[in-house]
């Protein structure tokens, strides 16, 4: 859900500031900041302050500690899923990253540049379908009864619907539909950003004999490894979010599936069904910290983000 | 920089050999993720002209017949007597009225950030970015908590005032004054006599369309597809947005559920029309803002 967002951040990242003016606009600066600082209070600094609170207290309003955490760590669902968007994220990230680069280069070096628009196109568009529409979608596609790819998935001994949605393959589903939908940003990222490689290193590199794929890993890669890690810790904290897709196939497998399978899952079954607010507020700072961890990592260390040009 | 590691001369045959597998496993690679991209796409887009029983029994990529699509078209909006057409209505007011507000708070917020001095500029430009790295999710089951404290739920505001909060958008902004708009342009107009919203809204903001038009792209196609928030905030689906109400029609459809299903005439045709509807708005934004989105999306960093 938050995958084309995340992406777009690449945009402007590279851009860089100049000093502001230091000339009068002092109260103006305020009046125009005035209605988003508004917005970022409500729905950015209170929530998560109000979530804390929540997280530190019980119902009736009294201090406990992290009494509500050892709560939620004990509770019997919690392990689980956590374990589940642990080797979710494993194998996503290392799909997204092997893969996304691999096709960046190839697009890049490899074919026309109109044959590699044409296909940077056609990856990007499932993007477009992100959220509950390529869940549907993936549903079909994985019912070997009308499935363009049936034969695959019955020579996986897949023969039914129900087969191809047991447990174990939600990892593996999840990772397709994340990649079907969010690789081809991804794609046009790295291929923007292996762009920047001047030509006359490459060039270079290919005098002394270097064939395309030695270019690709001794030159191309380590010139965008800025890009990749970047590219990596935001599919990471996107990833741990996982809320809409194993919901969905929840309520496709019939309730096979658990519906607590993510860690936002179980969050939203302690708010909903057992009604323990504190509880779920618990969760959520948990998985609060661990996207401000993110966020924090990325703007601080990867020196793609101008803050401030006072150098 | 980089050492490459010494080369040892080969013949002839061998390096055609290796060029050879080389541009095998090339289109190998290309041929598969083509495959895997596309297919479903177009599936989707075959699927409403066929019925059910010929999505099972017939090539999966054929098309059926315009009679079908139009049986399906009819069975779709007469769905709980044209939720469709609710649902779609609702999406417009919550991706619309939120697209206003964003605009309308991060031109200016991001304009201030780049070209104004204030005191807390430097802290609300780093509280921006973290806020905007983060995954939006983390943020809603906390937003919800919030507005059921203050009883919220269930408003329409309780969607496009979150919606309407968007620190990438503000990003955005401010990036792009603050490298591409001459300072000399606003100094100029200060000296003629213009006080700062003039200068703003006369100089800065009509130089600001590219980016403001890359904020709406995102800030609509991100809230069309949003699902979590209205799923958890919204509680009757004359309120949902179109996305939570896809989920609807899945816990209708036969197919995923034989029980609740029954008797209903939303089958898969019907359910593929829905999301093809669904996604519509957003697939011709895509379609039609592809070259300024991937140059927007990559401005200062590519060289074409």
């Amino acid at each position: 859900m938050t995958t084309l967002r995340a992406q777009q951040l690449a945009v402007s990242a590279t851009g860089t500031a100049r000093r502001p003016s230091r000339r009068r606009a002092g109260v103006a600066g305020y009046l125009f900041v005035a209605g988003y600082t508004i917005l970022l209070i409500a729905f950015g600094v209170f929530p998560t302050g109000y979530s804390l609170y929540l997280a530190l207290t019980n119902p009736r309003g009294q201090f406990t500690g992290i009494g509500q955490f050892t709560k939620v760590f004990q509770d019997f669902r919690f392990g689980p899923a956590f374990e589940n968007i642990g080797v979710y994220l494993v194998m996503w990230l290392l799909l997204v990253v092997v893969l996304t680069v691999v096709v960046a280069i190839i697009l890049r070096s490899r074919v026309s540049n109109k044959v590699s628009g044409v296909l940077r196109f056609l990856f990007y568009i499932p993007g477009a379908l992100a959220g509950v529409a390529s869940v549907l979608v993936w549903l079909f596609m994985l019912d070997p009864a009308v499935s363009p790819a049936a034969g695959l998935l019955r020579s996986l001994g897949m023969d039914d619907f129900d087969q191809t949605l047991a447990p174990g393959n939600l990892p593996v589903i999840l990772v397709l539909i994340a990649f079907w939908t969010g690789a081809g940003g991804w794609i046009v990222v790295m291929y923007g950003a292996l762009n920047n490689i001047p030509d006359e290193i490459l060039e270079a590199a290919r005098i002394d004999g270097a064939g395309p794929w030695q270019l690709a890993w001794y030159i191309q890669i380590p010139m965008i490894s800025k890009w990749i890690v970047y590219m990596a810790i935001l599919a990471f904290a996107a990833g741990t979010q996982l809320f809409v897709e194993p919901q969905l196939l929840q309520t496709a497998s019939l309730n096979r599936v658990s519906p607590t399978w993510s860690p936002n899952e179980l969050a939203y079954v302690f708010a909903f069904q057992n009604g323990d607010f504190n509880g779920a507020a618990a969760i959520s700072i948990v998985l609060l910290a661990i996207g401000l961890l993110c966020a924090g990592l990325l703007v601080s260390r990867s020196g793609l983000f101008k803050l401030d040009d006072e150098k | 920089m980089t050492i490459l590691p010494a080369h040892r001369p080969r013949t002839g045959t061998r390096r055609q050999l290796s060029r050879l597998t080389s541009g095998l496993a090339v289109t190998l690679i290309v041929a598969v993720l083509l495959v895997f991209f596309v297919v479903p796409v177009i599936w989707l887009l075959l699927a409403p002209t066929k019925t059910a029983g010929q999505l099972v029994s017939s090539f999966p990529l054929s098309f059926g017949s315009f009679s079908q699509l139009g049986a399906a078209w009819k069975h779709l909006t007469a769905f709980q007597g044209g939720a469709i057409w609710l649902w779609l209505r609702n999406s417009a007011l919550y991706s619309g009225g939120a697209l206003v507000l964003t605009l309308a708070t991060s031109v200016p917020a991001g304009y201030a950030l780049a070209l104004t001095k204030f005191r807390g500029r430097r802290l609300l430009l780093t509280v921006t970015l973290i806020v905007m790295i983060m995954p939006s999710a983390s943020l809603v089951l906390p937003i919800f908590l919030e507005l059921n404290l203050f009883h919220l739920i269930g408003t329409a505001w309780s969607i496009i005032l979150p919606f309407a909060f968007y620190p990438f958008g503000v990003y955005l902004v401010y990036i792009y004054f603050a490298t591409s708009l001459p300072r000399d342009m606003l100094a100029a107009a200060r000296i003629d006599g213009a006080n700062e919203w003039q200068v703003f809204s006369r100089v800065a903001l009509p130089l600001a369309r590219p980016v403001i038009g890359l904020v709406a792209f995102f800030s609509f196609v991100g809230n069309w597809n949003n699902f979590f928030l209205p799923y958890l905030v919204l509680p009757s689906s004359q309120q949902f947005p179109i996305q939570v109400g896809l989920n609807q029609l899945l816990s209708s459809t036969p197919s995923f559920n034989p029980v609740a299903g029954k008797g209903l005439d939303i089958t898969s045709p019907e359910l593929a029309l829905a999301i093809i509807i669904a996604i519509l708005p957003v697939l011709v934004l895509f379609l039609f803002s592809q070259r300024a989105l991937v140059s927007g999306m990559l401005a200062g960093s590519t060289k074409e």
